[in-house]
């Protein structure tokens, strides 16, 4: 059964490769409210503390909150990049994650060979590769600049390509982060369409994003994360008129 | 595109983090991608020598230059005979450099494969196999190197060249093991790769890559001590027409093994760590 649970899960980085003296002298003394020390006695940003929740299969959740709320890392730790350092994590489904446009692209592969390469990445075969460049293709609306290196292509082009390899491999759990909505008009009306189709089905989308319209358009469910605790979650109409946007 | 009958799961108790299980799992799922590992691999030669026209070969060439110089240097400065001296100043010289860029790529096998760590769920263990691939390719554009040298001189290969086979694997496991630990060590203590590299150097002068263990007279049966040495001498000794004493052998297992061991119990305990570290 498709879906996320999350109980008091918490999240903290470590602050290495610093000088820790004179860093804890600086932010301690200014109580920074997140940083803390653990029982190493070593520097650590809290940066999610005490996430409970649930999101069952055909929910589209927005993650809304300031900057340095905590989204992006939420959306990595469901993703499986982070280890919690408490409470309990459970995400059943195949995971596709646009949390960064660049990662695990090659920029002097062209297109079609960095959808091959992503294919690898997701344990598929290089003939399986093949075959999803041809339906990414179709859908990136690249053109001949499928087989030209990306690091030739323009921050849309690149947000293209990385949107089309993700939703292609018809992930049951979509994570996105907001650097989308980088593509031009025609695109998100394209990408839309895409994500209404899949998420019909059995599918969870989880989208951090400061964009209200969109949070509005494509979202049922909002969770207002702040200082890395959830202060607020329920329908978007509900935590956008709480939040007072 | 299909779409998997059974949900794939990923769950994370911090009350039982289950680190044995994860950390095979991880073993597990990097051999699974062997080919991601291996595009990975053959794409950083690729790119070193994008737009050159000799592309790859100049791993060969370079070989080649510094074999002819170091070979007429030493041959004259230890005064043996060039025929006997260069073809097993070749192999040694060959079999040193894949060890040693297996073990200075090692230090940076995780720091390197940041960006994909932060951002890409992936079993850790595929960036140590990209390592141990990648020099695998390195050392297959150097091995004709030592054809073309024993052509030369008349060398003729034994059976026991067969024997180098089980040699190169131990060196491939101790390459996968070291590739693990040392990602880990360096990834954590930005210090450690410096330290290798130094340690690297004077491994180079003491594990009788440029002199012949037989002109350090009653110590040369202690040598294996050394894990460099033993597990070089498991590669060379077959190629160069001898068996290799029990001991090298002995020692060249015994090393990996101790190798591995405690590059898996750091595995184990720290994995769930890396991805912060990095």
């Amino acid at each position: 059964m498709v879906g996320i649970d999350a109980a008091d899960l918490a999240i903290e980085f470590p602050l290495y490769h610093h000088n820790a003296r004179s860093l804890k002298q600086r932010i301690l003394a200014s109580s920074g409210l997140r940083l803390k020390k653990d029982e190493d006695n070593r520097i650590v940003v809290a940066a999610l503390r005490g996430l409970t929740f649930t999101i069952g299969r055909g929910e589209r959740v927005a993650l809304v909150g300031p900057n340095g709320a905590g989204k992006t890392t939420l959306l990595r730790a469901i993703a499986g990049v982070y280890e919690p350092v408490a409470g309990r994590l459970h995400v059943e489904g195949e995971i596709g994650s646009l949390i960064d446009p660049a990662a695990g692209m090659d920029m002097l592969l062209t297109g079609r060979e960095n959808v091959v390469l992503r294919a690898l990445y997701r344990g598929l075969t290089e003939a399986e590769g093949r075959a999803l460049a041809e339906e990414v293709a179709g859908f990136a609306g690249l053109g001949d600049f499928l087989d030209v290196p990306i690091r030739g292509y323009s921050a849309g082009m690149n947000v293209r390509l990385a949107f089309a390899m993700a939703t292609a491999m018809t992930p049951d759990i979509l994570l996105m982060d907001e650097w989308f909505l980088a593509g031009d008009a025609d695109f998100m009306r394209k990408a839309e369409e895409r994500l209404a189709h899949l998420v019909t089905g059995a599918d969870i989308l989880m989208i951090a994003t400061h964009d209200m319209t969109v949070v509005r358009k494509w979202c049922t469910r909002a969770i207002r994360l702040e200082g890395g605790r959830i202060t607020a979650d329920g329908p978007v109409e509900d935590v956008l008129a709480e939040a007072g946007l | 595109m299909s779409r998997s009958a059974v949900a794939p799961v990923h769950a994370f108790d911090a009350a039982n983090p289950r680190r044995r299980e994860l950390a095979r799992e991880d073993l597990a799922g990097g051999l699974a991608r062997w080919r991601l590992a291996w595009a990975l691999a053959r794409g950083d030669i690729t790119h070193r020598y994008r737009g050159s026209i000799l592309g790859p070969m100049w791993l060969t060439l370079s070989t080649a230059v510094m074999l002819g110089a170091l070979g007429f240097l030493y041959a004259k400065l230890f005064r043996i005979d060039m025929t006997d001296y260069l073809p097993w100043l070749t192999v040694s010289l060959i079999v040193w450099n894949t060890l040693n860029q297996t073990v200075t790529d090692a230090t940076t096998s995780l720091t390197g494969a940041e960006g994909v760590i932060r951002q890409l769920p992936l079993p850790y263990s595929v960036h140590a196999m990209r390592v141990v691939l990648r020099n695998a390719i390195i050392a297959a554009h150097n091995l004709p190197l030592i054809a073309v040298i024993f052509l030369i001189f008349g060398v003729v290969p034994r059976w026991t060249a067969l024997l180098a086979i089980p040699g190169f694997l131990l060196m491939a496991i101790g390459g996968f093991a070291a590739s693990i630990f040392l990602g880990m060590v360096c990834a954590r203590f930005r210090d450690i790769p410096p330290i290798i590299s130094s340690l690297m150097q004077v491994a180079f002068f003491v594990s009788a890559v440029i002199w012949k263990p037989s002109q350090v007279g009653h110590w040369e049966p202690f040598l294996p001590i050394n894990p460099i040495f033993a597990v070089m001498e498991a590669i060379r000794a077959p190629i160069m027409g001898e068996t290799g004493s029990l001991f090298v052998w002995v020692a060249a297992i015994g090393w990996t093994a101790v190798l591995a061991a405690v590059s898996w119990a750091f595995f184990v305990r720290f994995r769930g760590r890396i991805a912060f570290w990095v």
